[in-house]
């Protein structure tokens, strides 16, 4: 090998500003696998996704979703995606960008959804999540809660529990916390 | 400084004789010597456990030009195993002071720092060294490297590696008493992407059962670190190399232990989880590091064949270890010759699509096209369609900041024995007529 790096260094010296080829990026296998899942993206009806640093910038998007049944319906409800490079060994960070009351999503944005945590499995895509996602809106549960509150509502008192998703989602208090308006 | 006449006596018995199982293209004699000293370059990536142990290693085993680098600070945690530093030197960066000990101890080697990310440096940077050893405790910052080393590599129209494209690289990795060490030659042997899922995913935490019903001091420290910390610092992200925001997690994680009667949160416990790092071992990493550092060496020189080429070792529970050898994905994106394509500098982005979808090994329908970071075409979602559809009428020559040849990537359906099934591709394309490269020129080397 040695030898070869001899040889090659030798070249080197002659030749040392024959090659001035730019500086350019490398693509990780993260990058290429999401740019796989993306361009297969088989959104729900009424999901759509927002690319806010442009077209080179696959890794960080925006998912906005508009659930067509259940207590969210008619509400708009924005997630953030952010993708490692090592994608899909490692689940992607999702957080929910709209302030939420809901069992499943706390206040921060957080989000209880088990693929996206312990059930992760690199054959699951962006797809799945999103449908995951879309899952939380037409069936959240009291079982696995963030919101602990909401989740105690929901549990005890449905028609409590839709009447406090309504204000929320018109903008105004629920209990102690204040949520903006997200009907569309 | 002149040297004391046995000094190398132990290496020159590898070098200077004849043997069975040595490399076939070994040449022993006094010359190798001084190649090794003169024109290997090793490239020690991480100043840690691992790096402290490479970077001593490799000085004493006759290597003399050695780059070490590591973005870290020497924490006081850290001198039980990472043995170049003293208690003085907290705070300081790991490199300098590593690269500092072993030349103060090491004559005649010299050893250049970089206080960095591994990803502030150029491309060039890496290209310069002959061979690159791993010391890291990351799975990202591995399949970074790899990916650098990877992307020297080049193939023949044969698809067979060029010699000297190879970047060999030697990667350890410890956990406790469990350590692994491995010889990649890219193009021969497989690489850290065609073998990902050797690293168990990590262990994640179901959110609610953090929130909810925390069992143990692990969870309780993960609902600091992931829940409460966003409840106070609203916008500010967590930043696991600033000591202030882990000593926060820590004493959160302690007020949560105590409410729910969990014990065991302790301050290292806390890097521990938010890092995802498992207690090193002083003599797991002086092991597998000096496996590296030996099959650098047999690299470099020959003196004997390679570790054929993951090896494993387990010191819980008596002693085992084990060398296994896995095989090359053959089409991974990251190490794989991909198909290789040869166009005019005036082929459309349009006529490229068109090409590749009547290219007989490839029969690719509806591509999405990427370049190095850059989206070319994406068929979906409509906004990225839309966004890259002014491309189409652009020559792929243009697009590919008009080098004369390089790698693309392309993804699409593509229909084998009738059946339609969605793939990943990597295409090596080579502009014709270029830098007066010919097919010629395409099939010589090696
Ligand atoms: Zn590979």
């Amino acid at each position: 090998m040695i030898k070869l790096f001899k040889v090659k260094e030798k070249q080197r010296e002659i030749a040392e500003n024959a090659n001035g080829r730019a500086p350019v990026k490398k693509q990780s296998a993260g990058e290429l696998r999401l740019h796989k899942d993306i361009s297969e993206l088989n959104l729900p009806k009424s999901t759509t996704i927002a690319f806010p640093n442009g077209k080179d910038d696959l890794m960080n998007f925006e998912v906005t979703i508009r659930p067509d049944e259940g207590y969210y319906q008619g509400g708009m409800f924005v997630f953030t995606f952010s993708v490692s490079p090592i994608y899909p060994h490692e689940a992607p960070k999702v957080k929910c960008k709209t302030k939420v009351y809901h069992p499943n999503i706390d206040l921060e944005g957080n989000v209880c959804l088990n693929i996206l945590r312990e059930d992760w499995k690199p054959v699951l895509n962006i797809n799945t999540i999103v449908y995951g996602l879309h899952h939380l809106f037409t069936e959240p549960n009291h079982e696995d809660p963030l919101n602990h509150e909401a989740a105690t509502v929901l549990r005890e008192n449905p028609k409590q529990f839709e009447s406090n998703v309504r204000r929320a989602m018109t903008g105004g208090y629920v209990n102690q916390t204040y949520f903006t308006r997200c009907i569309c | 400084m002149a040297e004391s006449a046995g000094r190398w006596r132990d290496l020159d018995k590898l070098l200077l004789r004849p043997g069975n199982i040595v490399s076939p293209n070994f040449e022993p004699g006094p010359e190798l010597r001084d190649d090794l000293q003169t024109y290997a370059r090793v490239l020690v990536v991480g100043a840690g456990g691992l790096g402290c142990e490479l970077l001593k290693d490799l000085a004493l085993s006759g290597f003399r030009n050695i780059d070490v680098i590591d973005m870290d600070r020497i924490e006081v945690t850290n001198l039980n195993r990472q043995f170049l530093f003293r208690l003085q030197d907290v705070g300081k960066p790991k490199a300098e002071v590593a690269a500092m000990r072993v030349m103060e101890r090491v004559s005649g080697v010299n050893i250049v720092p970089h206080f960095c990310r591994i990803e502030d440096k150029e491309l060039d940077f890496y290209s310069d060294f002959t061979i690159i050893a791993l010391g890291l405790d990351s799975i990202e910052a591995r399949s970074y490297i790899n990916a650098v080393a990877c992307s020297f590599l080049e193939y023949d129209s044969d698809d067979n590696p060029l010699e000297e494209s190879i970047k060999p690289m030697v990667d350890g990795g410890t956990e406790g008493f469990k350590g692994h060490a491995r010889v990649i030659l890219p193009g021969k042997t497989p690489c850290f992407e065609c073998t990902i899922w050797l690293f168990p995913p990590q262990v994640k935490f179901p959110l609610c059962t953090l929130a909810e019903t925390p069992r143990t001091a692990a969870h309780c420290i993960e609902y600091a670190h992931l829940i409460k910390w966003d409840e106070v610092h609203s916008g500010k992200s967590f930043d696991a190399d600033d000591p202030e925001h882990m000593q926060w997690v820590f004493s959160e994680a302690v007020k949560r232990a105590e409410l729910f009667g969990i014990p065991g949160v302790t301050y290292s416990l806390t890097q521990g989880v938010v890092k995802n790092i498992i207690p090193a071992i002083a003599s797991t990493n002086a092991i597998i590091s000096a496996a590296c550092a030996l099959e650098a060496l047999k690299i470099m020189t020959g003196c004997s064949k390679t570790l054929s080429n993951y090896l494993t070792y387990n010191g819980l529970e008596g002693l085992h270890t084990k060398v296994t050898e896995f095989v090359r994905e053959k089409d991974c994106l990251v190490c794989g010759p991909g198909v290789l394509l040869e166009l005019d500098t005036s082929v459309t982005l349009q006529k490229f699509i068109e090409l590749i979808g009547e290219h007989p090994k490839l029969l690719l329908s509806k591509p999405s096209i990427t370049y190095r970071g850059k989206t070319l075409y994406m068929q979906a979602p409509p906004v990225l369609e839309e966004m890259t559809r002014s491309n189409l009428i652009l020559p792929l020559y243009d697009l590919m900041d008009k080098v004369s040849k390089d790698v693309i990537h392309v993804n699409g359906m593509t229909s084998k024995n009738d059946a339609k099934q969605s793939c990943l591709l990597k295409l090596r394309i080579v502009f014709k007529g270029i830098d007066g490269m010919t097919d010629m020129d395409m099939a010589s080397g090696a």
